[in-house]
């Protein structure tokens, strides 16, 4: 299917909203993306429609719920390559995914004297999680340490590795940076030491093909709203191996087999870590969206998102004063950077007046900005519905920022 | 020091700075006004940017200090961004040399009248509410401390 801009753009309602009198130029993709009108039809129809507890109920409208989100748990499972479905968790973000994992692999698998591996540039929710958890069972969190150009120090990951090690935490693409860790060679390492990984794929499932069973992770995390579908919905992908040995996150209702006073059983995977009534309408929304990216074509949003990367750091590079924050390659569709000068606050807010979305601060990555002797950056991360011309009035309006303010 | 601040009241210092926004249409021209307010501001000495006078909440840090002198209250304020800057000192230029009973019983609503807080809502992380919460924290406690005299 050849691609057309200008023919993607009209899938997205909100892209033809002015923004104060100006049309929106939205370049905070990396925060969320925005969402196509098939998703949001989708969802609509599904509570006009089809709205009904699922799983439980015996009539037929909960039977036709039940059903769509089953099948959008199969379509999940499709798009990751996951082996099974009992391997597709269902969460409200990669956020809370983390924190599953973190909880329950934390219990039944993580004890006093041993390690988890995280880097030095995950996000707060890839952090944060394994910190607690460090606190409470007086485990050590090892960080790996990254290069200048913001690529991952491969052989101090190496290094870090050991028979105390339990986890391997690592994010698959920068959030801050868009660099992509090679996350092959990470596994692999990790695997020669029977050490599990966690992939945090927030920022990777948007741009890239993502293949568990090839990758050979042991667990992928992503969120539904980075990639065009609605908020609210997450995904754990597990191994099988490990899903079945972790005991459940939350409890109630849904997870559960038998329930009596004195014991309880718990339902088979995936059911055993979703605890209470899914957010349906999110699921099917985020089968949807993958409809709507297969439509489009994986490898034609990644080609193009490609063209757009390079085009915009040479443009940018052009500008006077001007910094990428990760170099390193290959590279998703994000860049960072700073203007020598000039605080990223002021910049973002006089970009923002211009009708341009970006993002300004430390992006939940303070230990990155801290490695990166940095405040704080300007944060522009495409998506297959950005353009050139786009762009070109980005860069147009950071001379106008450097105007005012310098 | 600004002899005219000292000489005006509250009320004529926000009409004043009600006046003065009046003057630009395009906002980009306001915030063009407000950077070069920031501009005008005294600022810190580096001593006094320290955790102590730092306002949390804000993208870009603020620091605030406030000095209490025959009944008057003396502010000051930095910020690493200068529109965080102008913003302090559009505050400053009002909240400046008045009595704590003056600052808790202002409402800031002329901010309403420039624009202000449609252009700069307490969600978008630039410090004003911090500021004036902070301002009002200070009044407060000059206040508590007179009276206890």
């Amino acid at each position: 299917m050849s691609f057309d801009v200008n023919i993607i753009r009209e899938d997205f309602p909100i892209l033809k909203q002015k923004i104060r009198k100006k049309d929106l130029i939205y370049f905070d993709n990396g925060a969320t993306s925005q969402k196509p009108k098939m998703v949001i039809d989708r969802m609509n129809d599904y509570y006009n429609t089809e709205n009904s507890n699922v799983h439980r109920g015996v009539h037929y409208l909960s039977q036709i719920a039940t059903d769509a989100m089953e099948a959008a748990r199969d379509k999940i499972k499709d798009f990751i390559n996951a082996g099974s479905i009992k391997e597709i968790i269902f969460t409200k973000g990669t956020t809370e995914a983390i924190n599953l994992v973190a909880s329950s692999f934390g219990r039944a698998f993580i004890d006093k004297g041993d390690e988890i591996i995280i880097s030095e540039m995950e996000h707060h929710a890839n952090i944060v999680p394994w910190q607690m958890l460090c606190q409470e069972k007086d485990v050590k969190l090892k960080v790996v340490r990254i290069n200048d150009d913001g690529s991952l120090n491969i052989e101090h990951f190496k290094s870090l590795l050991n028979k105390n090690t339990k986890l391997a935490a690592i994010t698959h693409i920068s959030n801050v940076m868009g660099v992509i860790n090679p996350v092959e060679e990470i596994i692999e390492a990790a695997h020669n030491f029977d050490i599990p990984v966690l992939l945090d794929g927030a920022q990777a499932v948007p741009h890239v093909e993502v293949d568990v069973q090839k990758l050979n992770c042991d667990f992928y995390v992503f969120s539904g709203h980075k990639m065009y579908a609605p908020t609210g919905i997450g995904v754990l992908y597990g191994k099988e191996k490990w899903l079945t040995k972790m005991p459940p996150y939350q409890t109630g209702g849904e997870m559960i087999k038998d329930v009596s006073f004195e014991e309880t059983t718990f339902n088979e995977l995936p059911f055993k870590f979703e605890a209470g009534t899914p957010m349906v309408a999110e699921i099917i929304g985020l089968a949807s969206a993958i409809d709507y990216m297969y439509s489009i074509g994986i490898n034609n949003i990644s080609k193009y998102e490609h063209e757009l990367l390079d085009y915009a750091t040479e443009q940018l590079l052009g500008i006077d004063g001007l910094k990428i924050i990760g170099t390193a390659s290959p590279k998703a569709a994000v860049i960072s950077f700073v203007l020598e000068g000039i605080h990223h606050y002021d910049a973002g807010s006089i970009l923002d007046q211009l009708g341009i979305a970006v993002r300004t601060g430390n992006h939940c990555a303070q230990p990155l900005m801290k490695r990166m002797g940095i405040n704080g950056t300007i944060r522009a991360s495409l998506a297959f519905y950005n353009t050139k011309e786009e762009i070109d009035i980005l860069v147009k309006s950071i001379d106008r920022v450097k105007s005012m303010l310098l | 020091m600004n002899l005219n601040i000292i000489a005006m009241t509250i009320e004529e210092q926000k009409a004043e700075l009600v006046e003065e926004f009046d003057l630009f249409e395009d906002w980009m021209d306001k915030y063009n006004y407000i950077i070069e307010m920031g501009k005008d501001l005294e600022g810190l000495p580096e001593e006094n940017k320290t955790k102590q006078f730092l306002i949390s909440g804000c993208q870009s840090q603020v620091w605030l200090t406030a000095n209490y002198d025959n009944g008057k209250i003396h502010f000051q304020a930095d910020s690493d961004a200068i529109i965080t800057k102008g913003i302090a000192q559009l505050l400053i230029r009002v909240v400046d040399n008045r009595s704590p009973k003056e600052i808790i019983d202002e409402d800031f609503s002329f901010l309403d009248k420039i624009g202000l807080k449609e252009h700069l809502s307490p969600t978008r992380s630039n410090g004003l509410t911090s500021m004036i919460k902070q301002i009002k924290l200070y009044a407060l406690v000059f206040k508590t401390k007179e009276e206890q005299k």
